[in-house]
């Protein structure tokens, strides 16, 4: 199961997540390698965002959710009481289903990570890491002439460029992505994978996706949720050729799901 | 039924409710256009003053004037004998009845009047000068056509002999009508030619900035913390029922409760904008509180996501994100529940705001009355000119609570910013 030489950077162990009275993940145990991208299939309801909403805590923030088990990321401890959040989504930045940028500008978007953080001591070097960032999400030719427009006038895929392009402002080790593509049409999607698959060079990737194409185009290794368990995790090329487990055959085949 | 016969029962339906719901806009319409038609045709009349024309003998020798003539001796000196002496001459008089009744055709204030002109321009000292001054209440009401003249003389306030004068000035055009000053300038009077809204006005004021001051950064503070911060447990629950509840507790309970605490327990001065405020800011706190509320709720989700997901603590994602994009419906949420306290009369009335007060105040802490009680006071009040008082006081109320809610309406929709 375990990929040669590449290291592990994230480390789920006995996963429990409980909506209330309601468990969603259940003894849920995942390693996540280093500058690799790894993809979460499964149908809806199965777990999968709630699983990667552990992984930068975002499940804090719902009152009723509740979170046993352990999550590592190089090896320490994130559940713990005294972890400080902020620090922990420094390190692990999040892009969100629907694009939801600030109703700000396009540079105050980007900007305002960093600011919050410290990480730009005068102007110029926050229009740099400005400038990186979208650079970074392949967004800087078509933002770069109207950086003091409203990011909500982007179109779709744009718009999440934009938030990728936020989530890399703050120099995160790992990237978080929940259906990044679900709201936008083929061709802002094409250009959302083409960026992913640049990034995974430095960062490491977690995408949900519910296209199966998408997993395989983009992701290295890939893990099949069901009812809030892990079916199976594998590289990505033996989960979509050669699935052990019956169940991952009949989902990747389109029987249910 | 056949299809047929079901598809014009549905035709048939939709018409019915479609003729009830015009039938109920254009009654509510026609009542609206009654009320204001009937407060302006009352009312518009109170913007006009009516004066009279006299020529005043400015008779240095009638001030009894020791030492220099110069302002400040012109403002000790008593001018009653010359102002009788000169509005006695308008016309013929036999006897000291017909005398008084020539002097009650002014207001009483024509001595002061005559007073402030002299010092206005003191060069006129020892000159005849036509000097305008102000009908009294009767003349006034006349002159705008608001007392019948064929009604018997014994159930009329202008006696004949009056009428024979006033008939004469108007010969003579002596008698002439100007913009109403004194209607925002002076305070309350017995004297309806002499009252004015200015009192009322300020005290409102005062009592509307103090509710602004105390009630809206509790409210926005306590809207905060409940929606963003509290945890969901029993305690908040209670809190937030009650709440709703305040909202819905009548006023005059609140105007209780100043009355057995501001002024029997803490001794606040009796009658002042400052207990007011404190009274109608209670009363408009759960009143701003839940449309702050309701505003932050309706900032998406995805906004405070995007923020924490970039690291902000929880705190950042409220101040940096969810208040600004709340702001404009917060702000439209104060200025409504500001307006509904502007209108509000019966909690004043308990905290003694009915008091008859003549004085401008200058401060919170001066005795006043305000908008809704002048008009309530006014309402009691007999003499015609008080009745077309009311209903300018009414309009400016209204103008005001229209303004506001105005400055409401504009906010929320320049402000507000559009998100997916």
């Amino acid at each position: 199961m375990e990929l040669n030489n590449s290291k592990i950077k994230i480390k789920a162990k006995n996963l429990n997540v409980y909506y209330g009275k309601k468990q969603a993940l259940f003894d849920i145990n995942l390693d996540i390698n280093q500058k690799e991208v790894t993809a979460l299939i499964g149908p809806s309801g199965c777990g999968k965002s709630t699983f990667i909403r552990c992984i930068n805590r975002m499940n804090d923030v719902i009152d009723i959710c509740k979170v046993e088990g352990s999550v590592e990321i190089d090896g320490a401890e994130i559940n713990e009481k005294n972890v400080d959040v902020v620090t922990l989504r420094e390190k692990v930045g999040m892009v969100f289903q629907k694009p939801n940028p600030f109703p700000k500008s396009i540079y105050d978007n980007i900007a305002y990570g960093p600011i919050i953080h410290g990480a730009a001591e005068n102007k110029d070097q926050m229009d740099k890491i400005v400038e990186t960032s979208l650079k970074k999400a392949a967004l800087w030719d078509e933002v770069k002439d109207r950086l003091n427009e409203p990011g909500t006038s982007l179109s779709g895929g744009q718009q999440q460029r934009l938030c990728i392009a936020r989530a890399l402002s703050v120099n995160p080790e790992v990237i978080l992505m929940d259906e990044p593509c679900s709201a936008l049409d083929p061709i802002a999607t094409a250009k959302i994978e083409e960026l992913i698959d640049d990034l995974k060079k430095s960062y490491t990737i977690v995408i949900v996706t519910h296209s199966m194409a998408q997993a395989v185009r983009v992701s290295q290794k890939t893990g099949f949720f069901h009812l809030g368990k892990i079916i199976e995790v594998d590289s990505t090329d033996k989960i979509f050729k050669n699935p052990a487990n019956k169940m991952t055959q009949d989902y990747i085949t389109g029987r249910f799901g | 039924m056949t299809k047929e016969q079901r598809l014009k029962k549905r035709y048939r339906a939709e018409k019915r409710f479609k003729m009830y719901g015009l039938i109920s806009v254009s009654l509510a319409v026609i009542f609206v256009l009654i009320l204001v038609q009937n407060i302006f045709s009352k009312g518009s009349s109170a913007f006009s003053r009516t004066m009279i024309e006299v020529a005043v003998n400015y008779d240095s020798s009638l001030l009894e004037l020791e030492g220099p003539i110069n302002q400040n001796s012109l403002k000790d000196a008593d001018f009653y004998d010359l102002a009788v002496e000169s509005l006695l001459k308008i016309y013929p008089a036999k006897d000291s009845k017909e005398e008084r009744q020539i002097l009650r055709l002014f207001s009483p204030d024509y001595e002061f009047e005559i007073k402030d002109f002299l010092i206005k321009n003191p060069n006129k000292i020892d000159q005849i000068v036509l000097v305008k001054i102000t009908a009294s209440d009767d003349i006034d009401q006349l002159n705008k056509g608001n007392f019948p003249r064929d009604l018997p003389e014994d159930r009329r306030r202008v006696s004949n002999y009056q009428l024979n004068i006033y008939d004469n000035l108007i010969e003579k055009e002596k008698i002439d009508k100007k913009f109403n000053n004194y209607l925002f300038t002076k305070g309350d009077s017995r004297d309806p030619e002499l009252a004015g809204i200015g009192g009322s006005l300020m005290g409102s004021f005062f009592t509307i900035i103090i509710c602004l001051i105390l009630s809206f950064p509790i409210a926005i503070m306590a809207s905060i913390y409940l929606e963003e911060f509290a945890p969901k447990n029993k305690i908040t629950d209670f809190i937030e029922i009650n709440i709703n509840n305040l909202a819905a507790v009548p006023s005059i309970v609140y105007g209780l409760l100043g009355l057995g605490i501001l002024l029997s327990v803490m001794e606040f001065p009796r009658s002042t904008p400052l207990v007011a405020g404190i009274t109608l800011s209670l009363m408009t706190l759960p009143r701003i509180i839940i449309p702050c509320r309701a505003s932050l709720k309706a900032v998406p989700p995805s906004i405070r996501e995007a923020a924490l997901s970039v690291g902000a603590s929880k705190f950042q994602t409220v101040f940096h994100h969810v208040v600004p994009l709340a702001m404009p419906g917060t702000l439209s949420g104060t200025i409504i529940g500001l307006a509904q306290a502007l209108g509000e009369t019966a909690p004043l009335i308990l905290i003694g705001m009915v008091a008859f007060v003549v004085d401008i105040p200058s401060s919170p802490v001066d005795p006043s009355a305000s908008l809704p009680v002048q008009v309530y006071l006014w309402s009691e009040q007999a003499e015609r000119g008080f009745v077309e008082k009311t209903s300018a006081t009414i309009m400016m109320l209204l103008g005001f609570l229209i303004v506001m809610n105005f400055i409401a309406v504009y906010l929320r929709q320049k402000f507000e910013k559009k998100w997916n």
